[in-house]
C-alpha cells in the first residue's frame, strides 16, 4: 500500500511541473506588452520607451526564458506569486484569504450534496420506475438544466428581500453561507445522485443480492450491503467534486459577492491583473491535480484491486 | 432511420426535438422571426408591459425582449454549437489516431489530454480570457481548447473496444487499408459514442456561456445574448424581477430540451440499454460516471 502512494505521488510531479510550466507562458502568449500594462495600471500618464524599458528590467522581463521561468517556479513554491499589478501588493496576501473562503464554501456544498445525492439516490433506486423516483429524476432535470445565477437571483429576491430572512450578499455570518451553499448543491446535487442511483441499481441486479435473498437475510441487511458497495464506487467521483466545484463557483460567488476566487478572477480578468491570473490558474490547477492523486489513493485503499494499475 | 423513429416513439424526445428545431431555426434566420430591430431604442416603452406588439415586452432601453431573445439564439446556441462541433471533431480525430495506431502516438497524446484535463474546464476558460481579453470569441475559443481532450479521451476508450472485435481483426487480416477499416468499420460503430458525449455537453456548454456573458467576460452590449439580458435585468432586479423570467426560462426550457434529448439519444443507440435490465443498469452507470467527470454546471 506504502508503495502505491508513493509511486502515485511520484507520477504527479512531472504532471505539476508541465502545469506550472503551461501557467507560466500563458502570460507570454497574451498581445499585450506586461510592461505596459503595469505602467497603465499605475496610470501613469505619458509611456516613454525609457520606461518600458526601466520596468522590464524591474519586472525580469529582460531575461532569457528559462531564467525567467525557473525564478518564477521556485518563487512559487514559497508562495511569492509576484506583485499585484493593479494594487502592488503580494499576489498571495489577496490570493490567500480568497482561496480559503472559496475553499470554506466548497467543502460546505460537497458535504450537503453527498448527503443529498446518497440520500435521493437510494430512495430513487429501492423505488426504480415509481412515482418518487420519476418525480425526483424529472425535478432534478429541470434544476439542472436551470443557469445557477438565475437561481441565485430569484433566491436574493425571494428569500433576502422579500421575506427579509438572509443576507443578499457578503461572508460576514453563517446565514451567509445558506443561499449560496443551496444554490451550488441544486446545480450540482442534480447530477451526483444518478450516479448513487446507477450504482445502487447495478448492484441490486449482482448475484450477492439474489444469494442474501435465497439465505432468507432480511431485506434491511441487504439494502445495507448494496449501498456500502455502491458508495465504493461513488468515494472517487465525489472526491473528484471537490477540485471541480471549487474551480466553478465563480458565477455564484459573482452574484452573491462572495469574497472568494471567483469574485477575484473576474475582477483581475477586467483590470488585467496578469499575476493575479496566474496564480489563480496554477493555484487551482495544482489543487485539481492533488484532489485526483488523493482521490485515487483514496480509491486504492477501499479498493485493494486497483493497486495492480501503477 | 431507425434511430430517429425510436426518438420519435418517445413522446418527450419528440417535443424536445421539435423545440430545438424551432429555436435553431428562428436563430437561424432571425431577422424573419423578430418583430422588431433588437437594438431598437425606445425610451418612451421603458419597462413597459406585454403588449399585442411587443408581445415580451420592453427593456430598460424600451428595445422588443422577444426580438432580443430571438437574435440571442445566435450567441447563445449557434455558436456554442459551432464551438461544441469544433472540439468534437478536434477530438474525435485526435481520439481515433491514439486509438487506432496505439503505442508511442498514443502514449504521447494520451499525456497532452492528461495535461489539458488537469486544468479545471472553468479556470481554463477564465485563464484565456483573462490573457486574450473578453469577447464571445475568445470564449469560443476556450471552449475547443479545453473540451477536446475530454472527447479525445472517451472516442479512444471506444475506438480501442470496436479495434479490437472480430470483424475489425479479420478486415486487417483480409488486407483491407487502416483509412478503409477506420471510414467503414469504426467510424460508423463509434459515431453512437460521439453523439452521446457531444449532446450531454452541449447542455452545460450554453449554461456555461451564458454564465460568462452575465458575468461581463463574453458577448458585450448591445449584442442581445441570454446571459447578457440576465445581467442587465439585474441592475433594476429588486424594483423589476419580472424582467429575469423571458430570458431565464428560455434557457431552462431550450437546455432541458437538449438534456432530455440526449437522454433519449443515449437509450436509442445503445441496443444494450433497450434489451436486458440488467446491462443498462451497468451501462448507464458507466455512462454517467463518463459525463459526470465532463460536466460542469454554470
Amino acid at each position: 500500500m506504502g508503495r502505491y502512494i508513493v509511486r502515485r505521488l511520484l507520477i504527479s510531479i512531472p504532471l505539476l511541473l508541465v502545469i506550472s510550466f503551461l501557467t507560466f507562458i500563458l502570460i507570454n502568449l497574451s498581445p499585450h506588452d506586461p510592461a505596459e500594462l503595469v505602467l497603465q495600471a499605475q496610470e501613469v500618464p505619458v509611456i516613454t520607451e525609457e520606461l518600458l524599458v526601466q520596468t522590464r528590467e524591474e519586472l525580469g522581463l529582460d531575461q532569457p526564458f528559462l531564467v525567467q521561468y525557473i525564478e518564477w517556479a521556485v518563487a512559487c513554491l514559497r508562495l511569492d506569486f509576484g506583485e499585484s499589478y493593479v494594487t502592488g501588493k503580494p499576489v498571495w496576501s489577496i490570493l490567500g484569504p480568497a482561496f480559503f473562503n472559496t475553499l470554506k464554501l466548497t467543502l460546505v456544498s460537497v458535504a450537503v450534496i453527498v448527503l443529498l445525492s446518497i440520500a435521493l439516490g437510494v430512495i430513487c433506486a429501492l423505488r426504480e420506475g415509481r412515482l418518487v423516483d420519476k418525480s425526483v429524476r424529472g425535478i432534478s432535470f429541470f434544476l439542472t438544466s436551470m443557469p445557477s445565477y438565475w437561481l441565485a437571483a430569484l433566491m436574493i429576491w425571494y428569500f433576502s428581500v422579500k421575506l427579509d430572512l438572509l443576507p443578499t450578499s457578503g461572508m460576514d455570518s453563517l446565514a451567509s453561507y445558506v443561499l449560496p451553499v443551496i444554490v451550488i448543491a441544486i446545480s450540482y446535487a442534480g447530477i451526483y445522485f444518478r450516479f448513487v442511483r446507477s450504482a445502487m441499481i447495478s448492484n441490486l441486479n449482482e448475484d450477492y443480492v439474489l444469494y442474501g435473498r435465497a439465505c432468507g437475510l432480511p431485506e434491511k441487511k441487504i439494502t445495507k450491503h448494496i449501498l456500502k458497495n455502491s458508495l465504493q464506487v461513488s468515494v472517487s467521483v465525489f472526491c473528484m467534486a471537490i477540485p471541480i466545484i471549487l474551480g466553478s463557483t465563480v458565477v455564484v460567488e459573482n452574484v452573491f459577492a462572495w469574497p472568494g476566487l471567483g469574485s477575484l478572477s473576474v475582477k483581475s480578468i477586467l483590470s488585467r491583473d496578469f499575476p493575479m491570473i496566474q496564480a489563480y490558474v496554477l493555484v487551482l490547477a495544482v489543487a485539481f491535480v492533488l484532489f485526483n492523486t488523493l482521490s485515487d489513493i483514496i480509491n486504492a485503499v477501499i479498493n485493494p484491486k486497483l493497486r495492480n494499475d501503477l | 432511420m431507425t434511430m430517429l423513429r425510436n426518438i420519435w416513439k418517445d413522446k418527450l424526445a419528440a417535443i424536445s426535438l421539435s423545440i430545438l428545431a424551432i429555436v435553431l431555426t428562428a436563430g437561424i434566420f432571425a431577422p424573419l422571426f423578430a418583430p422588431h430591430d433588437p437594438n431598437e431604442v425606445n425610451m418612451k416603452l421603458r419597462y413597459a408591459a406585454s403588449s399585442w406588439e411587443y408581445l415580451l415586452g420592453n427593456d430598460h432601453l424600451g428595445r422588443c425582449i422577444l426580438s432580443r431573445l430571438i437574435y440571442g439564439i445566435r450567441p447563445s446556441v449557434l455558436w456554442v454549437l459551432a464551438a461544441l462541433a469544433g472540439s468534437v471533431m478536434l477530438g474525435t480525430a485526435v481520439g481515433f489516431v491514439a486509438g487506432f495506431f496505439r503505442g508511442k502516438v498514443d502514449a504521447a497524446l494520451m499525456r497532452v489530454c492528461d495535461v489539458m484535463l488537469s486544468f479545471p474546464g472553468y479556470v481554463m476558460t477564465l485563464a484565456i480570457v483573462g490573457i486574450m481579453g473578453v469577447g464571445l470569441e475568445n470564449i469560443l475559443a476556450a471552449f475547443i481548447l479545453t473540451k477536446w481532450a475530454w472527447f479525445a479521451r472517451i472516442i479512444r476508450t471506444s475506438v480501442l473496444q470496436y479495434a479490437e472485435s472480430e470483424y475489425v481483426r479479420f478486415a486487417k487480416a483480409a488486407g483491407a487499408g487502416s483509412f478503409h477499416i477506420i471510414r467503414r468499420h469504426i467510424i460508423p460503430v463509434t459515431a453512437s459514442d460521439v453523439a452521446v458525449v457531444a449532446s450531454s455537453s452541449f447542455g452545460s456548454m450554453i449554461l456555461q456561456i451564458s454564465g460568462f456573458s452575465f458575468l461581463g467576460l463574453g458577448v458585450q452590449a448591445p449584442t442581445a445574448e441570454w446571459g447578457m439580458m440576465l445581467n442587465e435585468a439585474r441592475e433594476v432586479m429588486f424594483s423589476r424581477p419580472e424582467l429575469m423570467l423571458a430570458p431565464g426560462l428560455t434557457i431552462i426550457i431550450v437546455v432541458s430540451a437538449i438534456n432530455f434529448l440526449s437522454d433519449s439519444l443515449q437509450a436509442a443507440l445503445d441496443p444494450k440499454l433497450r434489451t436486458s435490465t440488467s446491462k443498462a443498469a451497468e451501462q448507464t452507470s458507466a455512462v454517467s460516471a463518463k459525463q459526470l467527470l465532463g460536466r460542469e454546471v454554470a
